[in-house]
């Protein structure tokens, strides 16, 4: 037992080191991306068409991850891509971290019809299926940034409400929000200053984990079309791309793929080592 | 000859210094009941632990033999000492209401060991599991062979586990702390219980206790451990009338007496306690050189 | 007694969730810009053409009329009819549920196998390297959703050692001889081996998609109850009979972890359920899930309609029916 807790110990701050590196760096390279970019993501040449990455015999210099069909460097769309996906990211993972943590302290510490209104809400948004419901949002939307957001933010709030509510709930029943309520403070007042400080913890894991979420989605929106306009480089668009031209041109899935890959699992492991780390007592 | 010997026996919570058990020695004749008492922590459910081959993971043994009629247990190999344990020694758990499987009936949870390990014919291992309930003065057997344990009453579910302990006729029955779980009404029925099966069987008995009262009803001898080491290895009489051990006197003055329940109890002063470790931790020092 | 008033209850709730989904879409998809009729017509359509269909669809009417008539008509079992292929929604659905309901047992039945496989050996081998390696492998499987994974696959066994389909239900050009939609279970009732391997190793590609994360869920959950049940006396006791440390987990272990597991697994199942709509796009599935994006792309709003709530209607239905099971199997539930 001691054994183990401790070795858990030792591993934990190596996978919450690398994941955070990898998102900084991320970070860094779309904030930058005009400067360091080798290329102009939308400039087309279709002479210089599904050109190979440098190690491969027939690449070009300069397009160091080669290009698509349409000749557009892929290294260059990959860190505009970048940028929209942790705009998305930050944006849709803060708006829905805040309207569905709401929703669930309501729910969990004042119960009543609040928590009957709040829960059967959720169990509705349960029976959806949510690829579905989000590309039908984009589609009820249009296509553009806030609508990738609006769509996030209508279908997750639940993943926070429905932990924040249990929480809350837990944490409600305890003896020093009775002497809180006995001291005279007023019910939501005892919320933000008792019950808030100590749900924050899962809040901010849900917040990471639902950052990694918001990037998938926006990728699989833009891999079906609806994300934002076709041109604009996108990491699902580019999937989506290299998915049809998989047997000529693999590079143009591999590497958004990769990118992609590394990122979501940051956002998920960077959670889960928080998680670890926030919780002393190992379950 | 002993029909189980333990010579030596060291363990130790793997990649720790930290001892356990240190070079116990303890003897349980054939037929004889011996008690193995110390506080909570001392190490006693581990020798059992360590005779049934259940230790935790994380403790290792370090060096020692466990002899069980003639044949040296650590130095077989693991499919070969389950068999021979699963044959010869039997285990009465400390707590029933973990101790039966609650997705299983009662029947099966007797019989498996008949059936699978000792290959009995099912209708034999039936009718020995109905008598043993008979036994135990389990009113209906065959009604509480097919109940689930969540059916019974502690109480209940404790006689049925001695009845399936005694069910293999094992040489050898290990007691961890068989009543400390139930109720103190109960306490007393069941130990009578143990006690005159173990009459009954002639089955040689090591009963893991805190509770020297209880000792001093069941058992024939008994060892004091302080800190996986053993501290005095007695006879019942021997050890009332004159434990050897200033621990083992310390201890009996903490414990309240049968025949004078209301006497006055002293706890085990901490000068004892001190003398007792810097005792241990000089017969470490003079193993290891 | 009990028992059937907890289950009437429980229906009740799933009436009141499923009549909630029916009016949130039916308002969503109202808003939906773009007009789906003149969508429909040749371009020289007139604007009396456009009238006249647009009555026919009765998209003429005010919202809350048009969902009264429509809720009349699925009392009834008519969902209305697509506006793209002027099929009706009911019987255009319904030839696609069991390509995605073949598709979702496959999945479930891999991620059982994978999962149950994982958690059993991890639990066998407690403390050493294999636990941590799956560990970290179940950590892995979990950070990542079913449509990256699916990416994945299609590289390794579509491109880089391409043993696999990675687009379809069945090759195009084998003939079928089949009487319904269940393509994988009626090749094996029908012994066409050969239709049943073509369908497999089309399905098998995606179904493993979906299952990877199901699978570590399965693992992590399984092999957590396991290992707090392997602490219990009871399998101790087991031990000191003789047994196997494989027999004890199998036979003592198992059917007692394996319950708190199974309520988690109901719900992680319609999640894999709700990811084979992407996952059907990605492998070019021909199941519900594609029709419904294509639904949503061609604004065909009886169509999208009635997928949803037939969406809905699984993963109420899997949740009824996983509340139940549980039920059932818990012998001190069964005998209360």
């Amino acid at each position: 037992m001691l054994d183990g807790r401790s070795a858990i110990r030792r591993k934990l701050p190596a996978r919450l080191v690398l994941s955070a590196t990898w998102l900084t760096l991320l970070t860094l390279a779309a904030i930058c991306a005009p400067l360091i970019a080798p290329k102009d993501p939308l400039a087309q040449d279709l002479f210089l068409g599904q050109l190979p990455p440098f190690w491969l015999q027939g690449h070009e210099p300069g397009y160091l991850l080669g290009t698509d069909s349409l000749g557009r460097d892929v290294l260059s769309r990959i860190l505009y891509g970048a940028r929209l996906a942790l705009t998305v990211a930050l944006t849709a993972g803060t708006i829905t971290c805040i309207i569905g943590a709401t929703m669930g302290l309501l729910a969990g510490f004042l119960r009543g019809w609040v928590d009957i209104l709040i829960s059967r809400a959720i169990d509705i948004w349960m029976a959806f299926p949510p690829v579905l419901f989000s590309i039908l949002l984009i589609a009820v939307l249009g296509p553009s940034l806030t609508s990738i957001i609006i769509a996030i933010v209508v279908i997750d709030w639940t993943r926070f409400a429905r932990v924040i509510r249990a929480e809350a709930m837990t944490q409600g029943a305890m003896d020093y929000v009775a002497s809180a309520q006995v001291a005279g403070r007023t019910r939501l007042s005892t919320m933000v200053t008792e019950i808030l400080p100590n749900v924050l913890p899962t809040i901010v894991v849900l917040l990471t984990l639902e950052m990694g979420i918001s990037i998938i989605v926006e990728a699989i929106l833009s891999f079906v079309n609806l994300s934002i306009s076709t041109d604009d480089p996108t990491w699902g668009g580019m999937i989506a791309e290299g998915r049809a031209s998989i047997h000529q041109a693999w590079w143009v899935l591999v590497f958004p793929l990769i990118t992609l890959f590394l990122t979501v699992l940051s956002f998920s492991q960077l959670g889960e080592g928080l998680k670890d780390r926030f919780d002393p007592v190992l379950r | 000859m002993s029909y189980l010997s333990i010579r030596n026996l060291s363990a130790r919570l793997k990649g720790r210094p930290d001892q356990i058990l240190r070079r116990v020695s303890l003897e349980v004749a054939a037929g004889e009941v011996r008690g193995l008492v110390g506080e909570s922590g001392a190490g006693k459910s581990m020798i059992g632990k360590a005779i049934l081959g259940t230790l935790p993971q994380s403790v290792e043994i370090t060096g020692g033999q466990i002899i069980l009629d003639g044949t040296d247990l650590l130095a077989l190999p693991a499919a070969q000492r389950r068999t021979l344990i699963g044959a010869k020694c039997a285990l009465i758990p400390q707590d029933p209401l973990t101790a039966l499987n609650p997705s299983r009936r009662i029947g099966p949870q007797i019989t498996n060991r008949l059936v699978d390990i000792l290959h009995w014919s099912r209708a034999d291992a039936e009718k020995r599991a109905r008598d043993l309930l008979a036994e135990v003065q389990i009113p209906d057997p065959e009604r509480v062979m097919r109940s689930y344990p969540h059916e019974l009453s502690g109480g209940m579910r404790q006689r049925i586990l001695i009845a399936s302990a005694f069910a293999a006729e094992p040489k050898l029955i290990i007691a961890d702390e068989p009543t400390t779980a139930l109720d103190v009404t109960v306490q007393k029925q069941i130990l009578k219980l143990i006690a005159a099966m173990q009459a009954r069987h002639g089955t040689a008995l090591l009963f893991v206790t805190h509770d020297l009262g209880v000792v001093s009803k069941v058992c024939q001898s008994l060892s004091v451990l302080y800190a996986g080491y053993v501290l005095e290895d007695s006879t019942i009489p021997e050890f009332f009338h004159a434990p050897k051990h200033p621990y083992s006197r310390a201890l009996l003055a903490a414990t309240p007496k049968y025949t004078d329940p209301d006497g006055s109890l002293t706890p085990v002063s901490d000068a004892v306690i001190a003398a007792t470790r810097a005792e241990v931790e000089a017969a470490d020092r003079s193993a290891h050189v | 007694m009990q028992f059937l008033q907890s289950v009437l209850l429980r229906l009740c709730t799933t009436l009141i969730t499923l009549a909630g989904v029916a009016v949130i879409v039916f308002f969503v998809i109202r808003v939906v810009p773009g007009n789906p009729i003149a969508m429909m017509l040749p371009p020289g359509a007139t604007e009396a053409d456009v009238a006249r269909l647009t009555a026919l669809y009765g998209l003429d009417k005010s919202i809350p009329q048009q969902f009264l008539i429509w809720l009349s008509g699925v009392v009834q079992g008519d969902f209305g009819t697509s506006i793209t292929t002027k099929q009706p929604v009911l019987q255009l659905v319904l030839s696609r549920l069991p390509a995605t309901l073949e598709l979702s047992v496959m999945a479930l039945i891999i991620a059982i196998i994978i999962g149950g496989f994982m958690a059993l050996t991890g639990t066998r081998l407690r403390g050493s390297k294999t636990e941590a390696a799956i560990d970290i492998g179940n950590g892995m499987a979990l950070s990542v959703p079913d449509f990256l994974w699916g990416l994945i696959l299609i590289l390794a066994f579509g491109v880089l050692i391409p043993i696999f389909h990675i687009s379809g239900r069945v090759t195009p050009s084998l003939p079928l001889p089949f009487s319904t939609n269940f393509y994988l279970t009626e090749s094996l009732l029908r012994l066409r081996f050969d239709l049943w391997l073509d369908i497999a190793a089309h399905m098998f590609m995606p179904a493993l998609a979906l299952a990877i994360p199901l699978a570590a869920i399965i693992s992590q959950l399984l092999k957590q109850s396991l290992k707090e049940t392997m602490h219990l006396d009871y399998v101790t006791l087991a031990r000191t009979k003789g047994y196997s440390e494989t027999h004890v987990i199998l036979r003592e272990a198992l059917p007692n972890a394996i319950l708190p597991t199974l309520t988690l697994v109901g719900v992680q199942f319609t999640f894999l359920i709700g990811g084979t709509v992407i996952i059907e796009r990605l492998f070019s599935y021909e199941g519900l899930g594609n029709m419904a994006i294509d639904a949503v792309i061609n604004r065909d709003l009886p169509l999208i309609q009635g997928i949803v709530i037939l969406f809905a209607v699984i993963f109420t239905g899997v949740n009824l029916l996983v509340d139940l099971t549980y039920a059932a199997l818990n012998p001190r539930l069964r005998h209360a």
